[in-house]
């Protein structure tokens, strides 16, 4: 074998055991799923292969997956505003700061570090009925009874945020740091104040880590069903809720396939979206 | 003005992100019988009661045998499809780069459904092998981004000069493409093992009825009432998740240090 093309083959050799873990354990998978989903659950509770609407006629007409999938989209839409407006300002700060850049940057890295179903429950510690707020309330005398915070949407959204947040602030703050900040100079010197240096300047060019984080917070968060579990209530039930039900609970294979390829396809399309516009490099400085 | 406004405003952000997680640790030294306020003495007793406790024991030697068996897979295949992303030109780089960052693309929950069913459609069951194949798959993409960030910095130089002075190429990637990249091979295990011990998403759907690792377990732990137990063990898994990193982020930089000499 000459030297060129084993030259050329090298990469490939390298490249085979990965490329092939991700299309076994992925694309097949993801391939088969979107067969089975025609399948049928009969009542004996085996599997009839065929190809039959009746799980996508059921998914996409039943006002109650409907109904789930909107609330869905707007508790993520929700959680990414405000992971959006807490993250931004922090993310400045530390881009800005002329104190340990480096320190302040561990100090956001670390809750990546920590456990999500610790982070998730630590709040019931804080907003439960024997935590730390109602301790507070009922030993100053405001409340005679502590008062039940947990358990609705509003922690479902706060659990996101927590979680989330992260996320927002690293894709910011690559963003941020990359800016030279001669131009702000630049745009103070010809007259415009700092607000509006940063308002015409700086903000327009660090969108696209705005976005990056914002697609990452929206994702994670429409997809996640912790949560919900944990600090939502019985009527909290996000999306990837009635999958994991589908699947794990009813132990309907098929229902459940159509199901998760619901959810894929539009949070995929999202994912699309912002590729065909912003590119992955951006999303990618982010992660890496 | 505005300046100290953003100041207090990170002070506000750093302090949300941490005291819930503060009063985690506080509360797990805790003397009360609840996992609640008041405190009422500090006490190691809940550290105690957790090394007694054989089902908590248990899912922490599934969550480390999963996450180091996790880490060397994982790490394996990432570091070699880095090396050729990084070290040669592939047609289609790009293109190649998305497939293998695809698992991180697709929602945890399409992933965990997609898997279970095609590998049971395979007669693979509920197992311990299906949930490292899960995890792996889904560490893959942090890995591969993790160690081509790094290897991007190590100079190509350095082993064309090992092989000008007369190393085969074998020698050379032994003796000093390997080393070189240790940091970010460690990087890259650290991290798939971290990921892989928190995982709860994924993990829920994978795993066999009786085995659990100490996420699931913790979750299930939840359903009755919050336990100081469950602070305690809260504590434990955030020193080794929080621990682990910074130390192999120190190791590494001594260990480029003492190359760097």
């Amino acid at each position: 074998m000459s030297v060129e093309s084993r030259e050329a083959r090298q990469p490939w050799i390298l490249l085979s055991p990965a490329l092939s873990a991700v299309a076994l354990l992925l694309f097949v998978p993801l391939g088969f799923i979107l067969v089975y989903s025609f399948w049928l659950r009969t009542a004996t509770g085996a599997d009839q292969a065929g190809f039959y609407l009746d799980n996508w006629a059921e998914a996409l007409s039943d006002p109650f997956y409907r109904d789930i999938l909107l609330n869905t989209l707007k508790i993520a839409a929700i959680t990414t505003l405000v992971c959006a407006l807490m993250g931004y300002p922090a993310a400045y700060f530390i881009a800005r700061s002329r104190g340990n850049k480096a320190i302040l940057l561990l100090l956001l890295m670390l809750p990546f570090w920590i456990s999500y179903i610790i982070r998730t429950m630590s709040w019931i510690n804080i907003l439960g009925v024997s935590g730390a707020v109602n301790w507070v309330l009922t030993s100053l005398g405001i409340v005679a009874e502590p008062i039940q915070m947990l358990y609705n949407e509003t922690t479902v959204i706060l659990g996101l945020v927590h979680f989330l947040l992260p996320f927002m602030v690293l894709n910011v703050f690559v963003s941020l740091d990359g800016i030279d900040t001669t131009l702000e100079d630049a745009a103070n010197s010809l007259g415009a104040t700092r607000w509006q240096a940063f308002l015409q300047v700086t903000l327009p060019l660090s969108l696209p880590g705005l976005a990056a984080g914002g697609l990452l917070c929206f994702v994670l968060g429409a997809g996640t069903y912790i949560t919900p579990l944990v600090l939502g209530g019985p009527t909290d039930a996000m999306f990837a809720n009635l999958v994991f039900e589908a699947i794990i609970t009813q132990l309907n294979w098929p229902l459940g396939s159509a199901l998760s390829l619901m959810l894929l396809a539009v949070l995929g399309a999202l994912v699309l979206l912002y590729n065909r516009y912003l590119g992955m490099a951006q999303l990618m400085k982010g992660l890496g | 003005m505005g300046w100290q406004l953003v100041r207090l405003w990170t002070l506000l952000v750093y302090a949300f992100m941490f005291l819930p997680v503060a009063v985690v640790v506080l509360l797990s030294f805790n003397a009360s019988q609840f996992g609640s306020f008041p405190m009422t003495g500090f006490s190691f007793r809940w550290f105690a009661e957790l090394a007694q406790n054989e089902a908590i024991l248990r899912a922490f030697r599934t969550s480390i045998i999963l996450g180091t068996l996790t880490a060397i897979i994982s790490t394996t295949l990432g570091v070699l499809a880095s090396l050729a992303l990084v070290r040669y030109r592939v047609p289609g780089a790009n293109f190649i780069s998305t497939l293998l960052i695809a698992p991180i693309l697709v929602p945890e929950v399409v992933l965990a459904v997609a898997l279970l069913l095609f590998l049971n459609f395979l007669n693979v069951n509920k197992s311990f092998a299906l949930l490292l194949a899960g995890h792996v798959i889904f560490t893959l993409p942090f890995v591969i981004l993790v160690v081509q960030a790094r290897l991007v910095g190590i100079r190509r130089d350095i082993e064309e000069a090992a092989l000008s002075l007369g190393a085969s190429p074998r020698q050379t990637f032994f003796e000093v493409t390997l080393p070189l990249m240790l940091p970010a091979v460690l990087a890259g295990a650290l991290f798939a093992f971290t990921i892989s011990f928190d995982d709860i998403t994924g993990t829920l759907f994978w795993k066999p009825g009786g085995v659990e690792t100490v996420p699931t377990q913790i979750f299930a732990m939840l359903r009755n009432s919050i336990s100081p137990e469950i602070n305690a063990l809260g504590t434990v898994m955030i020193v080794m998740t929080v621990g682990l990193p910074l130390l192999g982020a120190a190791l590494a930089r001594s260990l480029a240090r003492r190359r760097g000499g």
